[in-house]
């Protein structure tokens, strides 16, 4: 579903990502832990076609297309979904007609009728059960005035939506109190199915609980340093990453 | 002539063709011979020619204003066409017909079925270059005593209440355009709703300049008798031209004890091409007043055209506990100047006012809001709310903020509140990773600053709006 190959992006003059080689199959968890400053968020706003960053070199296919020309709107047509770490403010825009608005994009670029208010309606009920939400956040402006667990629901809410065929879910249990955290992971294991995967960004082990990885992958200096099965989470729960991370300069 | 019709109410930008139709024209220029002619094109009464000559008269002692923060190339009056009218000009049957494309549009837009009807509960009269070519539903109306028609057939018809009410907000002498409008405006639309009756429908004018060389100077009076409600709508296009066009246009509004009048513009003249070239010239008086206790007149324009905007719809709160508003969307693109605002003259007791005022600025646009608040000496307790907010894309556009305030009575409030924002990219980058395109993130982002304004709108109008900003913002971002 998605190769990675030799993935290298900066951003500025700042090399972030050296060298990535990844593959995700079909009904794939992946989870790329890492310490701060990795690059592991960035191959998520890479991946997911954030212009704040210029691929420098390798490549990534998605279903035999060349993800990295297309542009963001296109990748997300196309299946590819990032939870925002930071989910921005759209002041004056309301939520249910942003989801909507997305959601009929992504229909149109199938060939598929749009729906309308009321049949959205409808469809959304389901959708704000599973991240236990309120109908009322659907007449709120777009993040605004939201905790930081309600913008991270919301996050999840927008994945149940557009349901993906590759999530990105980009440090999205940060800042997440037990109760939030669990509500979120139930919201992203509800939409699992065997033919859409999922790349886990996160620096905590405690997210894997709820959201079994496959197969585990640590970055540092922005290369994949080592990778194993859910075990490996386990271990570095246990001894940090200070093992696995030489300094900077010896990678060199 | 049916097929303009429908390209007239046709709302989708399309609108920089010319309709191929006959017009008869009078010669370049203008003094008295040119207002005698026109007068008696239209066949005028006495009084009314005296009073565009006591215009003209004035107009030409007095100077183009300069002290808006616009610029342009002198104009030369003499070399405008002052009137114009289609030869075969013929009524509008109900707009029971609306547009395909348009139904369309709506249908898109996820309005339902009930809105669709209400669309054609709208009254339009449709005024093509100088002259009136129809106007719908008149027969519903006057049911009600509600009187809608050109201003020519107002003159014939209703001479009286014409003569009462014209120049009574906007005097003749009032400024150098409201003058030039005054010597040889040629039609525009008149409405009076009498006491106790609440209009059910939005009356809308379309205004449409087609011949080339054309100014237009159209005149709108309405009025709301004692208790009456009415709110108007109106709507422009003109073709794309390389050269510049004039218009101005005077609008007076007059509102009587516990009557209300809302006035919905969306201005979109053709704003002259992407290097500045063509465009109209708009220098337009709008100005209503509150003569009664308990009364209300609101604005809300939407400015999305014209290569020169210079408007500043107001309102003279004379009655007691009178309310007077103003909402506010200019955008300017390319090379268009706006210099846009409001004036708030409390005269009564216990009057409010209240400005909101959006301004977006792209390409090399220059966008400046121009506000007056004035607490005159029996104001006692008037109170003003103002907020100002301008929204920038690109980094060769400009914003600018001018409030006059102007406070005569101790007991009185004002508040000002302003703001200058950027479009973020990672605004742009989040609506577009949901799958939105580039430009379809941009006008979201700006219809939602815009929202405050964009809700006193009527649906259809809010709905055509946010879809002209989107027109107007094109290619305006990377």
């Amino acid at each position: 579903m998605l190769e990675i190959t030799d993935l290298q992006a900066r951003a500025g003059n700042r090399e972030i990502l050296r060298g990535i080689t990844l593959t995700v199959e079909p009904g794939e968890v992946h989870a790329i832990m890492g310490p701060n400053g990795s690059g592991k968020s960035t191959l998520a706003q890479v991946l997911a076609g954030n212009p704040a960053y210029e691929v420098t070199g390798g490549s990534a296919i998605y279903d035999g297309k060349d993800l990295l020309a297309m542009p963001p709107e296109e990748r997300a047509q196309a299946g590819v979904f990032l939870a925002f770490q930071y989910p921005v403010e759209i002041p004056g825009v309301s939520n249910a007609y942003f989801l909507r608005t997305a959601f009929n994009a992504i229909r149109q670029s199938r060939g598929e009728d749009e729906v309308d208010p009321i049949e959205f309606l409808d469809y959304m009920e389901k959708k704000l059960e599973l991240v236990d939400m309120d109908v009322e956040m659907l007449s709120r402006s777009v993040n605004m005035g939201f905790s930081g667990g309600e913008k991270k629901r919301n996050e999840i809410l927008q994945m149940a939506v557009l349901e993906p065929r590759l999530a990105l879910l980009d440090e999205t249990d940060s800042g997440l109190d037990i109760d939030a955290l669990r509500i979120v992971a139930n919201g992203v294991n509800a939409l699992k199915r065997p033919d859409n995967s999922t790349i886990v960004v996160t620096h905590y082990q405690r997210l894997l609980n709820y959201i079994v990885p496959d197969y585990v992958h640590v970055l540092a200096h922005g290369r994949i340093v080592k990778s194993g099965d859910k075990g490996l989470a386990l271990e570095l729960e246990a001894k940090g990453y200070d093992w696995l991370v030489e300094p900077q300069g010896a990678v060199a | 002539m049916g097929g303009s019709i429908e390209t007239l109410v046709n709302r989708e930008y399309q609108y920089g063709f010319v309709t191929d139709i006959e017009a008869e024209t009078i010669p370049r220029g203008l003094d008295e011979q040119t207002i005698r002619l026109i007068s008696a094109k239209k066949n005028e009464p006495q009084w009314l020619l005296d009073w565009r000559l006591k215009a003209l008269a004035r107009w030409t002692t007095m100077k183009e204003p300069h002290w808006s923060n616009v610029k342009y190339e002198p104009i030369n009056y003499q070399d405008v066409i002052y009137f114009s009218a289609p030869k075969t000009a013929k009524k509008l049957g109900s707009l029971d017909d609306v547009d395909p494309k348009l139904r369309e549009m709506y249908g898109k837009l996820g309005i339902s079925l009930s809105e669709q009807k209400r669309l054609n509960n709208v009254a339009v009269d449709v005024v093509m270059d100088s002259v009136s070519v129809g106007t719908s539903f008149k027969a519903e109306l006057n049911k009600l005593g509600i009187i809608f028609c050109s201003f020519g057939e107002a003159v014939r018809e209703h001479p009286d209440l014409v003569r009462k009410y014209l120049g009574s907000v906007v005097p003749h002498s009032d400024n150098f355009f409201a003058a030039l409008n005054s010597a040889v405006f040629s039609d525009g639309s008149f409405c009076y709703v009498p006491k106790g009756v609440r209009c059910p429908m939005e009356l809308s004018t379309y205004f449409r300049i087609n011949a080339e060389g054309t100014g237009q100077f159209e005149r709108t009076l309405i009025i709301a008798d004692e208790g009456a409600y009415v709110s108007y709508l109106e709507g422009c296009t003109a073709p794309k031209r390389d050269t510049n066009q004039l218009h101005a246009a005077v609008v007076e509004l007059i509102a009587l004890k516990d009557a209300t009048i809302k006035y919905s513009t969306v201005q979109n003249w053709f704003a002259g091409d992407e290097n500045g070239e063509g465009g109209i010239f708009n220098f337009v008086t709008k100005r209503g007043k509150c003569a009664g206790e308990n009364s209300k007149i609101a604005w809300t324009q939407v400015e999305t055209g014209s290569a020169i905007t210079w408007k500043y719809p107001s309102v003279i709160l004379q009655g007691d506990n009178s309310v007077g508003e103003f909402y506010s969307v200019a955008v300017v693109n390319n090379h268009q100047q706006a210099d846009t605002g409001t004036k708030m003259t409390h005269i009564g007791r216990n009057t409010r006012s209240t400005i909101v005022s959006k301004g977006i600025s792209a390409g090399q646009g220059n966008n400046s809001y121009r506000g007056q608040v004035k607490m005159m000496p029996k104001a006692a307790n008037a109170r003003n709310y103002t907020q100002c907010d301008s929204m920038l894309i690109g980094n060769r556009c400009g914003a600018h903020t001018f409030p006059y305030i102007e406070v005569q009575n101790p007991t009185a409030t004002l508040e000002h509140e302003a703001s200058t924002s950027k479009i973020g990219e990672d605004q742009i980058f989040y609506l577009t990773q949901r799958g939105i395109s580039r430009e379809n993130a941009v006008s979201m982002i700006v219809a939602g600053f815009c929202k405050d304004v964009f809700k006193e709108l009527p649906m259809e109008f809010a709905l055509e709006a946010q879809q002209l900003l989107g027109i107007t913002l094109e290619g305006s971002v990377g």
